[in-house]
């Protein structure tokens, strides 16, 4: 991605003492970022302080924390360069629910003797604030998560040089055999739809930098598949139902434009294989004891999905967009979903719209408060 | 998607008799005339469609031949009772279980034999057509569900007035009316069935399917059958009723603590739509789960239907489908949706007869070589069934009432009905003063009015056919059909649209005529007529004595004078049936003195001053003292003047109003003895058109093509309303591009205190229109 400013920002040297952290609380995640300085001279070998020693050691050494925390290592950005230092940048993330566990280990660990500011963003900055307080004597520097969110992604965009392509997207989405991912160069990305799926979504227009407007949200989002898929199939989590979804069938679910009229509805040029109602096949009492757990996760998915996708498109078209960049812990491991949105933008509107995706799909935001920190906008 | 799924009668629960008695003659009526059948099988109801003609008994006036004219009597014309066929179209709404006991009833009682197709529409058609066939032996001749649906649309919102409506729930009045448009293209229609179909319709044959959602009515059933082991859609929407969605939803308040202020969401807002299900280690209640899906739907829906409209730059956007038939609950929440989606931009808009706009469309569909289309129709209040009520929730009673017929009847209209050309803003023009339906202190006064009246309405029915025994027996139907009416609009006082007084008096004029009351008046018209012709000429005689500024005066005075003749009125048919003696003179002593409760005269006699009007259009009201000794003579002083006159009279019969085969009579024979009369109808200075309407009262925006164009080609610039119910109870506010003239005299005490006036209080209301509007209005007074 274009972006000079950004990286020239982090270039120059500041003097913002160690530890560097980027939080987003949402609804459903707490995402983490943290800079590991891997530039450490004898000299602040020496002067550091025995705490904030323990806490890199912990978080470096560790892929998992307690019991739900999780480090992203496949997502690791290494000798990066921020703020003239050079380091490795890690991605962690834990279920909001169990923020208290972590917040008692801030306290356990003595954080706050470190008189760090903490950047936050999200909902939960504000909802929690209290309790950083509280439980942690720490205090929050709250952002907006939109903010948060664009910076961040324009910035990943513009530092990830080797690996994997930051962005990348499906080509021949219409066609299962042939569909691969394929590296994508954002260049000139404005103007471009921006699409968060989290528990909801929220859907921007951004047209530079610091030009965005949110263009609408919808509660059916990420939030919506597992809560559902709990209720349905009595799951607990994402992974679980992702994993029955990918092994059920949604045609047994959904009725289909074929169910009807044993084919295309082609006085409306609907093709058979459209869905026409979303569970319409559950609404018999023989078909509903006919499907599986699987069935109704994987229909549930494809619901969502299609949903927001169909609303992305409603939005590209009345905002005069082609490119719709697909961001969102809903897409962490959910090929199935991305799938669908790229053939969905791609089918709808007979190839106009390009559905692009990107590797650190859920953390723009806690990057984007990252950075915040680093450089106060 | 449109209804492209109609679930099978036996998966929506329904457990009926099909043995049922029919009270037949009641809901099938006329079918011996029936012919063109169209039938829609939805998924729980069907919709049967026919047109038929009916016979009644309509009052023609005839002049004596000249010749023999000294040997009739008194008498200027005679009466006679006719019989004249017209043009119905029936719709009757009944469970499918029905089905096969309504195809025999149908089948027993069919007499014409040209019929011998029958068109089809709705998921079910293909079901029973094997059914139908045999049953009727008429061939099935299936037609596309969305093509009748939109012409079934089309029909409704051009010939029935409030036909649409806004949902409020928790407003005075749930149910707004909106005024029928002169133009109702373009529009969106979002069709809600199993799944969602967005249709864009820019004209009569021109739609096109712009979208739809997956996401609609088939996914609350399915979903919700899934989630809550409840198995029928309404008991679905019930518990979804009773629900707290707070606790399954992910609410903005459960991520921020409050709501998102730089984005301007509120705390209440939904952020996750069953976010808390995927959390919350619990059990949810039925209730609950059911009212997150709703709100889930509906918000999806909502938001859809916004992007579509705002894409195609539409304003209008109607719901219809199962899913929201005549249920609050779901009209509630699209309109929430609706709402908030477009800041309060664009309104959701529902429709009266929803349910039978594929039936109808069907029909039309068969109908073609008959031009529908080129003949206005109107709702037959008498045959109608109305709209259900709905609210606050659905009890029980109007459950079982949906679960038997539901009735549609509209009558066709002599030629296609237009608006005033001179109207200042036709899509704002609303006929009524009072919405009864808004104003329950007003709707309790004249529901009350009308019944008290009832028996007064029955005995002159009664006696205006002496020669009729079973007279009594037909006038006793009706009394027992208006008071059903009556009650009905009790409780429901939205079942026809907007309550008003103009459709109180009109529901009655249906229910006589449903009877063969056809004109009751008839013969008090006649007498009237023949008498206060008799003083035609001394009242002539003595206005063209007076100066002119006092003949201007006197002029209107006579024209309010007359207007106290009036049956329709309670306080002076009490009057008039006491004291026949109760003359012309003596109105005139009991108007009110000037100032009058509006005045404006002084304003009307300085225009008199100035140069003549190219053309008066006069809407008149009674007849008798009304017409000849008041209107005539102020007619008469208007084409001295030099001004062109076009008198407006009702097409049938109502009250004692004077209808156009009268007023042709009483103007011939006006000429006779006044040459200013006679050279106006010679020049065709005067001429004499039909309103359109058999009403009371005037709806402005539903008169006869013929009357619009000779307004037009006249240049009319001067128009005269004359009479309470066309003048007060309706176009009281009524803005005209052209000079008005507003007369009455308030004949009902109730209406007089209202308007801080007492009986016999006059109205005299002379508009000018203001160049602009703007600045008028800041010009204080």
């Amino acid at each position: 991605m274009y972006l000079n400013v950004e990286k020239r920002k982090t270039q120059e040297k500041c003097d913002i003492t160690f530890p560097w952290f980027g939080m987003d609380i949402g609804g459903t995640l707490v995402k983490l970022v943290y800079f590991e300085p891997k530039d450490i001279t004898a000299e602040e070998e020496q002067e550091e302080v025995e705490n904030l020693k323990s806490i890199r050691r912990y978080l470096t050494s560790n892929t998992a924390y307690g019991k739900t925390g999780i480090r992203d290592v496949h997502l690791e950005l290494q000798d990066l360069t921020l703020c003239g230092r050079t380091g490795n940048l890690h991605f962690i993330r834990f279920p909001t629910h169990d923020l208290p566990a972590f917040l008692q280990m801030g306290r356990n660990k003595h954080f706050s003797s470190l008189h760090t500011t903490l950047c936050a963003t999200g909902g939960g900055a504000y909802k929690f604030e209290a309790d950083f307080r509280t439980m942690a004597d720490l205090q929050l520097h709250k952002l907006d998560e939109l903010d948060c969110l664009i910076r961040g992604v324009l910035y990943i965009d513009s530092v990830v040089s080797s690996g994997p392509s930051e962005c990348y997207y499906f080509e021949n989405p219409t066609d299962p055999d042939r569909c691969i991912q394929r590296p994508y160069t954002l260049e000139n990305p404005y103007p471009l739809l921006l699409v968060n799926i989290g528990s909801g979504v929220s859907i921007l227009a951004v047209y530079s930098e610091s030009n965005y407007k949110r263009v609408t949200g919808t509660s059916l989002g990420g939030g919506t598949f597992l809560g559902l898929c709990c209720l349905l199939t009595g799951c607990s989590t994402f992974e679980e139902a992702l994993e029955m979804a990918s092994q059920g069938e949604s045609t047994r679910v959904d009725k289909l434009v074929r169910d009807i009229y044993g084919g295309d509805y082609e006085r409306f040029g609907l093709p058979g294989w459209a869905v026409a109602s979303s569970f319409g096949n559950m609404m018999s009492k023989d078909k509903r004891e006919s499907v599986s757990k699987e069935d109704l996760a994987r229909a549930t998915l494809v619901t969502i999905t299609n949903n927001i996708g169909s609303i992305t498109r409603m939005c590209a078209l009345n905002e005069n967009i082609e490119r719709v960049v697909f961001v969102g812990n809903f897409l962490r491991v959910n090929t199935l979903s991305m799938k669908l949105l790229a053939y969905a933008m791609d089918y709808w509107s007979k190839g106009q719209l390009k559905a692009l995706f990107l590797q650190h799909e859920g953390y723009f935001g806690a990057v984007g408060a990252l950075l915040e920190l680093l450089h106060p906008s | 998607m449109a209804e492209f799924v109609r679930v099978d009668s036996s998966t929506s629960g329904h457990t009926m008799d099909k043995s049922i008695t029919l009270p037949p003659d009641e809901i099938f009526r006329n079918l011996e005339n029936a012919k063109r059948f169209a039938i829609d099988i939805g998924g729980s109801l069907t919709k049967l469609a026919y047109y038929s003609t009916v016979q009644h008994k309509v009052a023609k006036v005839r002049s004596f031949d000249h010749t023999t004219k000294e040997a009739t009597g008194d008498n200027l014309y005679e009466i006679s009772v006719q019989e004249e066929v017209t043009a119905r179209l029936h719709f009757i709404k009944f469970e499918n279980a029905y089905i096969e006991t309504c195809l025999d009833f149908v089948k027993d009682h069919l007499v014409n034999t040209e019929t011998k197709v029958i068109k089809a529409t709705g998921g079910g058609a293909h079901k029973f057509k094997e059914l139908i066939e045999r049953k009727l032996g008429l061939k099935v001749d299936k037609e596309d569900e969305m093509t009748c649906l939109i012409k079934g649309c089309n029909f409704v919102l051009r010939n029935i007035p409030h036909e649409a409506f806004v949902y409020a729930k928790h407003a005075d009045s749930e149910f707004r009316f909106q005024t029928t448009q002169p133009d109702i293209f373009p529009y969106l229609l979002v069709n809600i069935g199993s799944g969602v179909s967005i249709v864009k319709v820019e004209s009569e044959d021109k739609f096109e399917r712009i979208g739809g959602s997956s996401i609609g009515g088939g996914t609350f059933w399915g979903l919700g059958a899934l989630l809550t082991k409840t198995k029928r859609f309404d008991e679905l929407l019930q518990l979804a009723s009773k629900g707290q969605h707070t606790s399954v939803d992910m609410l903005v308040k459960d991520i921020y603590g409050g709501s998102y202020g730089s984005l301007g969401l509120t705390g209440d807002l939904i952020a996750s739509s069953f976010g808390k299900s995927a959390t919350a280690d619990k059990e949810f209640s039925k209730e609950d789960m059911a009212k997150s899906l709703l709100h889930m739907i509906s918000n999806d829906i909502g938001q859809l239907a916004c992007l579509y409209a705002k894409l195609h730059n539409l304003s209008r956007v109607y719901f219809g489908g199962f899913f929201i038939r005549g249920h609050p609950v779901t009209m509630h929440t699209i309109t929430y949706s609706i709402n908030f989606f477009t800041k309060g931009e664009v309104q959701a808009l529902f429709l009266r007869h929803e349910g039978y706009l594929g039936a109808i469309g069907a029909f039309l569909k068969g109908a073609e070589e008959d031009n529908p289309n080129q003949y206005s129709w109107g709702e037959n209040y008498a045959g109608s069934s109305g709209l259900m009520s709905v609210s606050p929730d659905m009890n029980p009673m109007q459950r079982a009432r949906s679960g038997t017929f539901d009735m549609l009847e509209m009558d066709r209209l002599e030629g296609k009905l237009v608006n005033l050309p001179l109207l200042q803003d036709a899509s704002s023009y609303i006929p009524d003063t009072v919405d009864l339906t808004e104003d329950a202190h007003a709707r309790e006064y004249w529901l009350y009015c009308f019944e008290e009246a009832l028996d007064g309405v029955v005995k002159r029915a009664v006696a205006s056919q002496p020669d009729m025994p079973e007279a009594a027996e037909r006038a006793e139907k009706f009394r027992q059909k208006y008071r059903h009416k009556l009650q009905t609009l009790r409780h429901q006082p939205f079942a026809y649209g907007s309550l008003t007084v103009r459709s109180l008096l009109d529901t009655r004029e249906h229910c006589l005529n449903e009877f063969n009351f056809p004109d009751p008046y008839s013969k008090i018209k006649q007498r009237e007529n023949d008498m206060a012709l008799k003083y035609y000429q001394k009242a002539v005689k003595c206005l063209d004595e007076l100066s002119w500024e006092e003949r201007q005066y006197a002029l209107v005075r006579g024209v309010l004078a007359g207007n106290v003749f009036d049956w329709g009125a309670k306080a002076v048919s009490d009057v008039l049936e006491s004291d026949p003696e109760f003359g012309f003179e003596q109105a005139k002593r009991q108007l009110e003195e000037r100032p009058w409760l509006v005045d404006s005269y002084d304003q009307w006699f300085e225009r008199l001053k100035g140069p003549p009007h190219k053309c008066a259009m006069f809407f008149v009201d009674n007849s008798g003292v009304d017409i000849i000794l008041g209107v005539m003579p102020f007619v008469r002083e208007l084409l001295s003047r030099g001004t062109e006159v076009v008198l407006a009279s009702n097409s049938g019969p109502a009250l004692n109003d004077v209808t156009n085969g009268e007023l042709q009579i009483l103007t011939e024979s006006i000429a006779a003895m006044d040459p200013v009369i006679q050279a106006g109808l010679r020049e065709d200075r005067l001429t004499l058109v039909q309103s359109g309407s058999s009403s009371p009262c005037l709806d402005l925006s539903r008169l006869d093509k013929v009357l619009a164009m000779v307004v037009r080609e006249r240049k009319t610039d001067l128009v005269i309303i004359e009479g309470m119910g066309r003048a007060i109870h309706t176009n009281y506010y009524a803005m005209l591009r052209c000079e008005s003239l507003k007369m009455a005299v308030i004949k009902n005490s109730w209406l007089a205190d209202r308007l801080g006036g007492k009986l016999f209080s006059v109205v005299f209301k002379y508009e000018v229109p203001a160049p602009s509007q703007h600045s008028a209005a800041l010009t204080p007074s």
